[in-house]
């Protein structure tokens, strides 16, 4: 993995992703190691967005390594109108790794075709934020001690949101069994499909929620966006349509957790998160271990 | 008798090739494509020609030009049945029919307005996912472009 790019998940194999999710495991145990020092990451956020970048932050900081860069565009030679190749190009001078979350779909690819350090994509566009679907996969196996063979529900948004593209395309490797829940106009798109048929993985489509939640072992919860929809009413009619409310998830299995990748608006109701089945505030921590485990494997120091 | 007065429509060559029915709406697609607007021997082509199998076709003749077959297949997109005759002495040497690659650069842009590739300066890059219905995956934004928003550069 040492200095390999990590634009789309599957620039990374199965033992690759587990190999990530092992070290994760040990910087869980030990998240203060000074293995970083003397090395210079940039973290370029062409677009804000304050969780991720602070996610990565805390991992280098906890690594002691230093960080330069940016958390927006305003105010850098971006706005001064440089193109991206120069900013790249310009910035490899300074840094051992780039981490860069880009508006643009595909920025992030392109990045790492002209960059001489390699690059971790925290989201471009639409398109990936691979890190997001690491920290996924280590949580449910976390809480599941195990990958293979699980039940695990998508529930919301399945056409846009890219985090549920990443998840289940990572998730092919695992014969899981998916029951995908969503409105008629956001059901997961064929292009991501594909690779569940290619496995021969058994998938359910359902519009109802209720009837998912007993037979699954993780409830992956996701936001429906507004400005999908050209009509408003149309939105608020959706967006009540999947709310988990507590007594929801009492009959449910032993081992169940309710995953979301955050930040939520009222998809899971506050009294949910009391639960001992609510996972989704320790999902995000780990971001951190995973984040720690990565740039570390990239840099060659794990 | 009918055949030969046919041919003569577009004048016979010497050496080079001949590139059959292509769509007769996509014959300068194929010129462009090909490069043989900035090319400096002659070419003859006719467009709107009868064609037994599609009605109405397309024949470019490129004088003392051999392609490569990658050369030629970049035309598959705008003519997927075209073949591609190479002729030496006025004769027949090879016949070829074109297919379509399974990876496509510099030819179509991304549909995607979003997409890095038009914005920056950089050389469109895609993987024929569905040779049937002509479905282009984006090497950098990873969206797939279908036959009807396909534009050609
Ligand atoms: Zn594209």
């Amino acid at each position: 993995m040492k200095n390999k790019s990590l634009i789309s998940i599957n620039d990374y194999s199965k033992e690759e992703q587990l190999k990530i999710l092992q070290v994760a495991g040990e910087f869980e145990k030990t998240p203060v190691q000074n293995i970083l020092k003397g090395h210079v990451i940039a973290s370029l956020f062409f677009e804000p967005s304050t969780r991720t970048r602070l996610s990565f932050e805390s991992a280098i900081n906890r690594l002691g390594g230093k960080i330069v860069g940016f958390s927006e565009a305003t105010n850098t030679s971006v706005q001064k109108g440089e193109s991206l190749r120069d900013t790249i190009l310009t910035v490899a001078n300074y840094s051992d790794l780039i981490i860069m979350r880009n508006p643009m779909e595909g920025s992030a690819r392109f990045a790492s075709e002209i960059s001489p350090v390699p690059i971790i994509n925290a989201g471009d566009g639409s398109n990936q934020h691979p890190t997001q679907t690491l920290l996924d996969l280590y949580s449910i196996r976390k809480t599941q001690n195990k990958l293979d063979n699980l039940n695990v529900a998508f529930v919301g948004d399945l056409k846009y949101g890219r985090t549920v593209h990443s998840l289940v395309i990572a998730l092919c490797n695992y014969n899981t069994t998916f029951h995908l829940v969503s409105p008629v106009e956001l059901k997961l798109p064929s292009s991501v499909k594909m690779y569940v048929k290619e496995k021969n993985l058994e998938y359910h489509q359902y519009v109802e929620l209720e009837e998912v939640i007993p037979e699954v072992d993780v409830l992956y919860m996701t936001r429906i966006q507004k400005e999908r929809f050209s009509d408003p009413l149309e939105y608020e009619r959706i967006k009540n349509f999947y709310v988990l409310k507590h007594d929801m998830i009492e009959q449910t299995k032993e081992n169940l957790k309710v995953l979301h990748p955050l930040p939520r608006v009222n998809e899971i109701e506050i009294g949910v998160d009391k639960s001992s089945k609510a996972y989704y505030f320790e999902q995000a921590l780990n971001g951190v271990y995973v984040r720690q485990a990565l740039i570390s494997l990239i840099l060659g120091l794990k | 008798m009918s055949k030969k007065i046919k041919e003569l429509k577009v004048s016979a060559i010497e050496n080079g090739t001949v590139i059959d029915h292509i769509p007769a709406n996509a014959v300068f697609q194929v010129i462009k494509i090909l490069k043989l607007d900035k090319f400096e021997n002659m070419i003859l082509f006719g467009t709107n020609l009868e064609s037994k199998k599609y009605g109405s076709k397309g024949i470019v003749k490129v004088s003392n030009k051999f392609f490569k077959p990658e050369e030629v297949n970049r035309i598959a997109l705008v003519a997927p049945h075209a073949s591609m005759i190479e002729i030496k002495d006025f004769r027949v040497a090879r016949k070829t029919i074109v297919e379509i690659p399974n990876e496509i650069t510099g030819i179509v842009k991304c549909f995607n307005p979003n997409c890095i590739t038009n914005h920056e300066q950089i050389i469109q890059k895609f993987t024929v996912v569905d040779k049937e219905d002509l479905r282009l995956k984006c090497h950098y934004c990873e969206k797939i472009t279908v036959k009807n928003n396909m534009t050609f550069l």
